[in-house]
């Protein structure tokens, strides 16, 4: 068995990654969509920090990913603003339901 | 160098299960108590990263903010005695689809990839470093995104307030 290294970081970010994906683009509820996009941030953030420690900037990667997270939890206030509004006109959270602007 | 692949191994086991758990579960609940779990095994990986400071940032803003954020929204927007709480899904065989081509790429791309790797250095507490360099060469970011949360959360009151 290979020591871990800088590929397995990786890859556990990249099905990290895939997951929120899926979840982004099958769930209906406005609130589990916003779960898989704290799942990507995940994601990225386990590369920002893998690849700070495997290279010679020691707190770069570190760093960003304090700002990713401020950054999420900024978003994610703004987000649920935003369904608690869509649960008040449309008394759904469903995302295939809000289609108002469909002509 | 074994107990260290052995705690790897289980922290990554934890943090993709609960994961699946939180992608498949029909019910939000469990999607928000697998992506709990999630939270804690990306933390484990953070401090096995030598990221001690951000595995406990990690913690208190994930586990303790978003995600009790994410409970309030799932219970102020659905019927909670009901059955509602269920999400149904939409063009999962597209997005299945979609989703396995974005990873073998990925899987390809850091399988194939000569990373420049230097090995890691000791394991050493990070917050003093990380302290001084918000103070110091990070100081606009760090001023800037104060002022983005102070925006964000009052605009977030704002727009969420009955009229």
């Amino acid at each position: 068995m290979m020591a871990i290294g800088l590929n397995h970081y990786l890859l556990l970010s990249a099905v990290l990654f895939c997951l929120g994906l899926f979840a982004v683009i099958t769930k209906k509820n406005a609130v589990t969509v916003l779960m898989g996009i704290e799942l990507i941030l995940n994601a990225a953030n386990i590369n920002f920090i893998a690849f700070s420690r495997f290279s010679d900037t020691d707190f770069d990667g570190q760093i960003f990913a304090i700002f990713v997270i401020v950054t999420a939890a900024a978003a994610a206030a703004v987000a649920l603003a935003i369904v608690l509004n869509l649960y008040e006109r449309n008394k759904s959270i469903n995302l295939d339901e809000a289609d108002s602007l469909a002509g | 160098m074994a107990l260290f692949d052995f705690i790897f191994y289980g922290f990554a086991a934890l943090t993709v299960a609960s994961a699946g758990v939180m992608v498949f579960s029909k019910n939000v609940v469990y999607s928000a108590v697998g992506l709990l779990f999630t939270f804690f095994g990306v933390a484990g990986i953070y401090v096995l990263l030598a990221a001690d400071f951000v595995a406990i940032v990690q913690i208190l803003i994930y586990v303790g903010g978003i995600l009790v954020l994410l409970l309030f929204g799932v219970m102020l927007s659905q019927k909670v005695a009901g059955v509602e709480l269920r999400t149904g899904t939409m063009n999962v065989v597209p997005a299945a689809l979609v989703v396995l081509g974005v990873f073998v790429v990925l899987f390809r791309v850091i399988t194939n990839s000569a990373w420049a790797v230097q090995a890691p250095t000791e394991f050493e507490p990070t917050t003093a470093t990380l302290g001084t360099l918000l103070m110091t060469d990070y100081l606009i970011p760090f001023e800037i995104a104060s002022v983005l949360l102070l925006g964000a959360l009052i605009g977030a009151a704002f727009i969420a307030r009955k009229n």
